[in-house]
């Protein structure tokens, strides 16, 4: 592999790991930006959207077994997502540190529950025939370098999530109902908006697209009852990097910490590369405390 | 009893343990208005968000014509008819006014003829809405941004009409308007207004009935008619 052939596929890995950590992190960044709540079970509903994908797998249903891997792993995790905020998340609205701590507790129950079910042992889901190939980058002057279509896939998974995501948010009148809540909560229920429905349904949305996350990842690692630690930590960088509620902000800070992260492996070990990416991201919120993009609402309460 | 847009009966609130509204009671029918006075930090803002379910009653009753609402959230309490006009205005920087005119929309669900669009009397009311339609709302003017609180409260189509010391820092053509308004919204909509205000012309300009608060307590009452606003500045100036 050329030296730039190298540089080609870390930018690819990079990529195509920033795809993920925005799978994982839009549900973090849209229940923070809207409700003020961590939810320390995110990585768990990560989790459980890639065992739903492996029972989907089980499944004789031929050339749909993808499509309908995804789905149930979405509407799985979005429904124990509306459990979790009915029973939890909602009952201890204002209290922070308590949804912190009541949420890790659920987090820790998901891992034993899977551990019991489906074994310390990670399963395996194959990806489709039709994404088990690569595009080889040798014709444009890359030899050995080569994309492999499972994870071009994923990164179109995520960017039709991020688009539609962002067309709902910013052109539907619920959208707009959203926007309203996000920046003045007592105005907005004092106008006949059910707030917490808003809330709930935003939970519900975020926590889908975490099991959506877990489901992509599926494809190329095996799911383990702690596959969700894995990405939460990188998840809550990307939060803090792009700015709490922003989309646009979500997307950059993944797509920087994707690639960050996957050049950083080229010079060290993955581990070393880890502790050197939180040093930037430390760096980084120093320089600017609020994330990439701060909004408007914000600014304006600072004021 | 039941005639009445809205009535209190000893209602109280608190901040944690300290209670900064004590037992207040009083009553607006249909068409008529009151103004509650008092210096700053006396509990006003805090009675009214009371009255709007944003903050919990410490005790005592909310009727809203007839209906006890003192447990109902504050979203249910704008469908039945509750309309709040905030002390800053609350209207939503990064919307449009006709963004902003919408939302008020969403307290007609469930009632006859609700949804659609945003009546056009209020337009009438306040022709500078329809001229800034387009325009962010962080871009207006104080007056400009009061006329949409208000023109919005309309939208919710309210029997009670609650407004949080809408002249503070407007000038005093917009606050001629703004009472020219209300006068039509009293008339013609028979709606209640509830009004807070330090501005002594202007509540007597739109008041029937005034009262009077300091410390939480409400510690003087009367007509307007009857009674000349320099009798109550002492209450009111340091
Ligand atoms: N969020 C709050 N937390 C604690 N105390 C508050 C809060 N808001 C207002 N207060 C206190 O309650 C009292 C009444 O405030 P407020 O209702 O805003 O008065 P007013 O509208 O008459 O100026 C004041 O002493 C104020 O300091
Ligand atoms: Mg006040």
């Amino acid at each position: 592999m050329t030296e730039l052939g190298l540089v080609a596929s870390q930018l690819f890995n990079g990529i195509s790991l920033g795809s993920i950590l925005l799978l994982a992190a839009l549900g973090l960044a849209l229940s923070f930006g809207l409700m003020n709540v961590i939810n320390m079970a995110h990585g768990e509903l990560l989790m459980m959207g890639g065992y739903l994908a492996y029972l989907a797998y089980r499944m004789p249903v031929g050339p749909w077994r993808l499509p309908l891997a995804l789905l149930l792993a979405a509407a799985g995790a979005a429904l124990f997502g509306a459990l979790l905020e009915l029973t939890v998340v909602r009952r201890l609205y204002g209290r922070p540190l308590d949804t912190l701590l009541a949420t890790w507790g659920v987090s820790l129950l998901m891992q034993q529950g899977a551990r019991s079910l489906f074994g310390p042992v990670g399963v395996e889901v194959t990806a489709p025939d039709w994404l088990a190939g690569a595009i080889p980058l040798r014709s444009i002057g890359l030899p050995g370098v080569e994309l492999p279509l499972v994870r071009l896939f994923i990164i179109a998974v995520a960017g039709v999530v991020l688009a539609g995501l962002a067309l709902v948010l910013t052109r539907s009148r619920w959208g707009r109902l959203v926007r309203a809540v996000q920046e003045d909560r007592d105005m907005a229920e004092a106008l006949g908006i059910n707030s917490r429905r808003v809330d709930l349904v935003i939970f519900m949305i975020g926590t889908g697209v975490a099991g959506l996350a877990g489901a992509a990842l599926a494809l190329i690692a095996p799911v383990t009852p702690t596959v969700g630690q894995s990405y939460i930590v990188y998840a809550f960088l990307v939060v803090i990097v792009g700015g709490l509620g922003s989309l646009t902000g979500t997307a950059a800070a993944a797509l920087a910490v994707g690639l960050l992260s996957a050049w950083l492996q080229v010079f060290t070990s993955v581990s070393l590369a880890d502790v050197l990416l939180l040093v930037v991201v430390m760096a980084f919120i120093q320089v600017r405390p609020r994330g990439i993009v701060t909004r408007l609402s914000r600014a304006l309460e600072e004021a | 009893m039941s005639s009445n847009a809205i009535a209190l009966e000893g209602v109280s609130a608190a901040y944690g343990q300290s209670r900064v509204v004590h037992s207040i009671s009083l009553a607006v029918a249909p068409g008529d208005a009151a103004t509650i006075l008092g210096r700053n930090g006396v509990g006003k803002t805090t009675l009214l968000r009371t009255i709007v379910g944003l903050h919990p009653a410490a005790s005592g009753r909310i009727v809203l014509d007839g209906d006890d609402v003192t447990e109902a959230r504050a979203f249910t309490r704008a469908r039945r008819g509750v309309g709040y006009v905030p002390q800053g205005r609350g209207v939503f920087q990064h919307l449009t006014v006709e963004e902003n005119l919408e939302l008020g929309l969403a307290a007609l669900r469930g009632r006859p003829g609700g949804g659609g669009t945003v009546p056009g009397h209020v337009f009438e009311i306040f022709p500078v809405l329809d001229r800034l339609r387009g325009r962010k709302a962080g871009l207006l003017s104080g007056g400009e941004a009061q006329q949409l609180s208000i023109g919005r409260a309309l939208v919710t189509r309210p029997r009670l009409l609650i407004l949080d010391e809408p002249t503070e820092g407007i000038q005093p053509s917009v606050v001629q308007q703004i009472a020219d308004a209300l006068a039509v919204i009293r008339r013609e909509l028979k709606v209640a207004v509830l009004l807070v205000e330090q501005y002594l012309a202007f509540a007597w300009s739109v008041g029937e009935r005034f009262y009077v608060m300091r410390g939480g307590r409400i510690v003087m009452q009367g007509e307007t008619a009857a009674q000349a606003p320099e009798s109550v500045a002492h209450l009111l100036n340091i």
